[in-house]
């Protein structure tokens, strides 16, 4: 069946059967590879992306339901890989291996949309779905903090950007 | 003497029935061309075409408009819509405007034959004749197409048409809408669309053994093809109140922020069949249900909704941690709401239309299957979770949810997740 989308702002026909998983088509018919494969059901947010601008998982989300829709992955979520997030994750060093924070920052996008300036407890909540592997938690919650202007109660009297042992020191 | 009586009897019987069962053809005309009909009334037919739903019916492949074909499961077998469109041979297009109106309001067929109340007479009968002549005019001047669907699969002795007429007999009143002289314009046009083309009544009520509407249970709420169409009426189990405004959002937009989204065939009411209609009446409707519903302390409703959703994320139960924690890691990210703002595009479960009906099966058909473009609001689409929640899983995630709703547990979870993962 042939699927008609959006990726990034730029149409897409794909001849591939409507079970086909979204992430199949971002990673290897589109070959933008920025969105990850983790646990192939949902469960660890790793292949989060939007649809029509709202975090969905990829792994899960079959072809014959983004036909006509607008897809944004992270390649896309700034023409120059300078949205607010992924400054504030410059910022606050927030990733360590790297692998789940591309499905972390789509999320947090959308959580920012809804909560334009979240508590901890909001990101907690909004955030759970996303796994991290190296226990970057604090770091990415600090990170959506920076990019929303909101305040980090689990860091405050402390400096906002991250150093390194800076969390260690403070969590002894 | 008693033999005669009785043959007298007999042949009286055998006349009255012949005369009750017996209905005249109607003669076949030429197909009216389509510029025979008033622009004005063509418009205004689409939007009656549009309340009453009839291309969702009537149309099993989009690329034949009104051809009919869309399979009915029943108790008695299956029926198949038939093709409304003007096609001379296999729709309408030798049907005259006569033979049209007795089919909507006497379900007679232009031959003389019984319909089944699968098509919906009984609450069109309650249709004006402006209207019916309208709706004419826009269905005879639709494109004709040449296709004909499976012929109905019926159980002896329900495909005998004219058994229809006993049941008729039985469940049918024919009568025309009546306003309600202490009720408002606004209030009466909503009360006639819903019980007249809209037939609302025909999902949302629970129906007898001959599969007519129960007179007493109107609106009380009913599972017709796999879906829950939740009660209209007082018995609804929705926390907060169904304020006009959220009924105006919900029928307008697919989705309300207090009530949960327009899924499974509500989803193509809204989407397909409302959408042709203008505010004025979506607003009638919603102020005809609002006071269905019997919602009255409006201005408490946004406090109900903070209140419910607080006391949800607040419960701590040993019974239903394992759901919550399933919760935590599928549903969050999308479903979690401060409970002082609630957003329409983070549908809240604690309030949730599908969690608080006694049924699950809404729960757990969009759980596992998902929700795609166009149903509920538009743009919003959910992957099912079916391959990654194992049954076990599943029914600890709706004892949570529906415990966080306030309403007693489901029973028999066990079989409505085994069903509803054959849908």
């Amino acid at each position: 069946m042939t699927i008609q989308f959006q990726l990034n702002g730029e149409a897409m026909s794909l001849d591939v059967p409507e079970d086909t998983p979204l992430l199949w088509a971002i990673r290897d018919h589109a070959g933008l590879t920025g969105t990850k494969f983790g646990c192939g059901i949902g469960m660890c947010g790793a292949c989060t992306v939007h649809l029509n601008g709202r975090a969905t998982r990829s792994c899960i989300t079959t072809m014959g339901s983004v036909s006509g829709q607008q897809i944004t992955t992270i390649e896309g979520l700034d023409q120059d890989g300078e949205h607010p997030l992924q400054q504030a994750w410059v910022d606050a060093q927030a990733p360590q291996c790297g692998y789940c924070q591309s499905g972390q920052i789509m999320q947090a996008a959308t959580l920012l949309q809804d909560f334009p300036k979240p508590t901890d407890e909001q990101i907690n909540q909004v955030m759970s779905g996303n796994l991290c592997r190296c226990m970057a938690y604090v770091r990415i919650r600090k990170a959506i903090h920076l990019a929303a202007g909101s305040s980090d109660s689990s860091s405050a009297g402390s400096p906002q950007f991250y150093e390194p042992g800076q969390e260690e020191m403070s969590n002894a | 003497m008693i033999k005669k009586i009785l043959s007298g009897l007999i042949v009286i019987a055998v006349v009255v029935a012949f005369l009750i069962v017996w209905k005249p053809a109607i003669d076949e005309i030429d197909r009216p061309s389509a510029d025979s009909f008033n622009q004005e009334q063509i418009a205004k037919g689409k939007v009656l075409a549009g309340l009453g739903n009839c291309a969702s019916c009537h149309t099993s492949d989009p690329s034949k408009p009104l051809a009919g074909g869309v399979d009915f499961p029943t108790p008695f077998g299956t029926l198949y819509s038939t093709n409304i469109s003007p096609h001379p041979e296999q729709g309408i297009g030798t049907w005259s405007e006569e033979a049209f109106v007795r089919a909507m309001r006497e379900g007679v067929s232009r031959d003389g034959s019984h319909l089944y109340p699968a098509f919906p007479y009984t609450h069109f009968t309650k249709v004006t004749d402006e209207d019916l002549s309208a709706l004419y005019a826009y269905v005879m001047s639709r494109e004709a197409v040449d296709h004909q669907g499976p012929k109905n699969q019926l159980d002896f002795p329900f495909n005998l048409r004219m058994l229809q007429a006993g049941w008729k007999t039985l469940f049918f009143d024919g009568d025309r809408f009546q306003a309600d002289d202490s009720k408002g314009d606004a209030w009466n046009r909503g009360a006639y669309i819903a019980e007249g083309l809209g037939h609302c009544t025909a999902c949302h009520s629970p129906r007898n053994a001959f599969g007519a509407e129960i007179a007493d249970e109107t609106y009380n709420g009913a599972v017709v093809d796999n879906w829950y169409a939740p009660a209209l009426n007082t018995t609804h189990a929705a926390p907060v109140p169904w304020t006009e405004d959220e009924l105006f959002q919900y029928l307008r937009a697919g989705g309300s922020k207090w009530h949960g989204i327009a899924a499974g065939s509500m989803a193509s009411v809204v989407h397909k069949g409302l959408i042709e209609a203008p505010d004025d009446d979506i607003r009638a409707l919603a102020m005809y249900f609002q006071d269905l519903t019997g919602a009255e302390d409006n201005a408490k409703a946004a406090e109900v909704a903070a209140g419910h959703v607080s006391q949800a994320q607040g419960m701590a139960d040993p019974a239903t941690r394992t759901g919550e924690e399933i919760f935590s890691a599928a549903c969050a990210s999308c479903h979690y709401n401060a409970p002082s703002s609630l957003k329409a595009a983070r549908p809240e479960l604690s309030l949730n239309s599908a969690v608080t009906a006694p049924d699950p099966v809404n729960l757990l058909r969009i759980t596992l299957h998902g929700i795609d473009e166009p149903t509920g609001l538009r743009g919003l689409a959910m992957p099912g979770f079916g391959p990654g929640l194992s049954d076990a899983d599943l029914i600890a995630l709706a004892r949570y949810l529906r415990q966080s709703s306030g309403q007693p547990p489901w029973k028999n979870l066990e079989q409505h997740v085994q069903d509803a993962r054959q849908l």
